[in-house]
């Protein structure tokens, strides 16, 4: 199988006035048609930088970044961004509108997201009025209405408080599957990638090279994330990624 | 349903705000009656203070002359045609400095010490470029005006939530689609808050412009008084100019209350 997104040697170094910083340093790295990969490091490592750049909000400073010219990319971020002065559903149109393809095919899919993902009746609220979790539902279905192939995530739930999270992580994971998209998840939790993800790739302090990527296997194959946390393999991996992360040689 | 004690929450409330509009009501009222009394008892000199009813007299008078409404409408025009103006060139120039970092960059310098000169003091230079007409009264309103409108309508400008920004670019939105779908609509109430800034602003600009050089106005009537030692004008022209005030006060605090819903 060929993979959508090649990254290869890249680098990436920011120039400020006072300094250079150095934030990734020969990252190599395959995704797969639906693949869901966690990004986990420590603060400050350049897990967002990855992300941008694969996004294209961020230069190269060295090294290829190999995907489909038709590769479509869709962002979440931490905070939901949702717009406060429109309503649900016009947050959801935003990218139809931004890239002019407002046609009714497309509507009629944002239309079905929301209605199957229980947005329907909240369609005409705006978004203060919803709670966390369904504010972030609203901004996956914002994200998946141009189509993407590729859904990027930056520690989309960090907002949400913990019980929130759990369920929102459980609702998202489940729509990104049924919709079968490719995802890189971004989290600073641990058990999150390991129970939401099929492959970890796990970096170190700055300058970030990969320290180690790691392919989960549950033996009963489970795809709810709450359950695989209970699961001894979980606990296996969750002891070597902390190991990573803490022993900085 | 309302509760019974919500219902009395309402009607105390309802009532301490009929209190406080009739104690207002009050305060204006006993300040005329007393200026009148002090006034008839002689006990304040009339040539300098005036008094209501010479006040009410003068009025009657202006309109007899059919000038009241000419002086009036001769500001009230001015202050419009300088507040649309002052707007404008604040969302534009605004607008230019958000769109190039380098102009921004270029002109902050110039627009904080522009802000910060004592405007009245371009006065006689403005006359004598624009003549002494109604020209120089709008040029004066909207060098008050409109330099700060810039300044405030890109101050907030600049700090627009930079996550909304990202997720429009992400969409493959452009700098003008970023602008026109995020900047703009995060920045309504900014925007509205320096419309009322303008309003005030464009009021001194325009009474400052009509104390220099009219032929008419309020401002006119305040100096011609003051130039033929008449008080009665004087005084006159300044209640005019706090009804003036109350009105556009009111507008603006209506266009507020709409744009908020
Ligand atoms: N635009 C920028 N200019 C200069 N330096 C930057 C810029 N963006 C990020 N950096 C630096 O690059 C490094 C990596 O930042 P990045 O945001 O990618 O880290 P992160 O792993 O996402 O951190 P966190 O876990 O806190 O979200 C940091 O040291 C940061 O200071
Ligand atoms: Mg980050």
């Amino acid at each position: 199988m060929k993979p959508i997104l090649e990254i290869k040697k890249l680098y990436k170094t920011y120039h400020t006035k006072k300094c250079e910083i150095e934030a990734l340093k020969n990252i190599n790295f395959e995704v797969y048609e639906g693949d869901f990969i966690g990004i986990v490091g420590p603060s400050g490592c350049g897990k967002s930088t990855l992300l941008s750049i694969i996004g294209n909000l961020e230069s190269i400073t060295k090294g290829t970044v190999k995907k489909d010219k038709n590769l479509k990319i869709g962002y979440m971020l931490q905070d939901d961004c949702l717009f406060p002065w429109l309503t649900i559903y016009e947050n959801c149109l935003l990218g139809l509108k931004i890239n002019k393809i407002c046609n009714k095919e497309n509507i009629d899919n944002v239309k079905k997201l929301l209605s199957t993902y229980g947005l329907k009746d909240f369609m005409n609220n705006y978004p203060n009025d919803l709670s966390g979790g369904m504010r972030q539902r609203a901004a996956l279905i914002r994200t998946l209405a141009i189509k993407p192939d590729i859904l990027l995530l930056d520690e989309p739930f960090s907002a949400l408080d913990y019980y929130t999270r759990l369920s929102v992580s459980n609702d998202v994971l489940d729509i990104i599957r049924k919709e079968k998209k490719t995802l890189i998840i971004v989290t600073h939790d641990i058990s999150e990638a390991i129970s939401m993800c099929k492959k970890i790739i796990v970096l170190s302090k700055r300058p970030s090279t990969i320290k180690n990527i790691y392919n989960i296997n549950y033996k009963e194959d489970r795809e709810n994330p709450i359950k695989n946390r209970s699961s001894r393999e979980f606990m296996n991996y969750y002891e070597k990624i902390w190991e990573d992360l803490t022993n900085e040689k | 349903m309302k509760s019974e004690e919500y219902k009395k929450y309402l009607k105390r409330i309802k009532r301490d705000n009929l209190l406080v509009l009739f104690t207002q009501i009050l305060i204006i009222v006993i300040f005329f009656v007393v200026w009148q009394i002090l006034a008839d008892k002689k006990i304040i000199n009339t040539f300098l203070v005036s008094s209501p009813s010479k006040v009410l007299d003068t009025i009657v008078d202006l309109m007899k002359q059919n000038n009241l409404w000419k002086h009036i409408f001769a500001t009230l025009y001015e202050i419009v045609i300088s507040f649309i103006l002052g707007n404008v060139i604040g969302i534009v120039f605004a607008s230019i400095l958000w769109f190039s970092k380098f102009l921004s960059r270029v002109f902050e310098p110039f627009l904080t010490i522009l802000n910060s000169l004592p405007k009245v003091a371009l006065g006689p230079l403005i006359i004598v470029w624009a003549g002494a007409n109604t020209k120089s009264i709008i040029i004066m309103a909207l060098l008050i005006s409109a330099i700060i409108s810039v300044i405030n309508i890109h101050n907030a400008f600049k700090v627009t939530d930079p996550n909304k920004i990202k997720i429009v670019r992400t969409m493959g939105g452009s700098k003008l689609q970023v602008f026109t779908k995020v900047v703009i609509p995060s920045n309504i109430l900014p925007i509205i808050e320096s419309f009322k800034i303008n309003v005030s602003m464009c009021f001194v600009g325009v009474i400052m412009g009509e104390l220099l050089v009219s032929k008419e106005g309020i401002g006119y009537l305040i100096m011609y008084g003051s130039q033929v030692f008449n008080m009665n004008l004087v005084i006159t022209g300044v209640i005019l100019l706090v009804i003036l005030t109350i009105i556009l006060y009111y507008v603006v605090y209506y266009i507020e209350k709409i744009s908020k819903r």
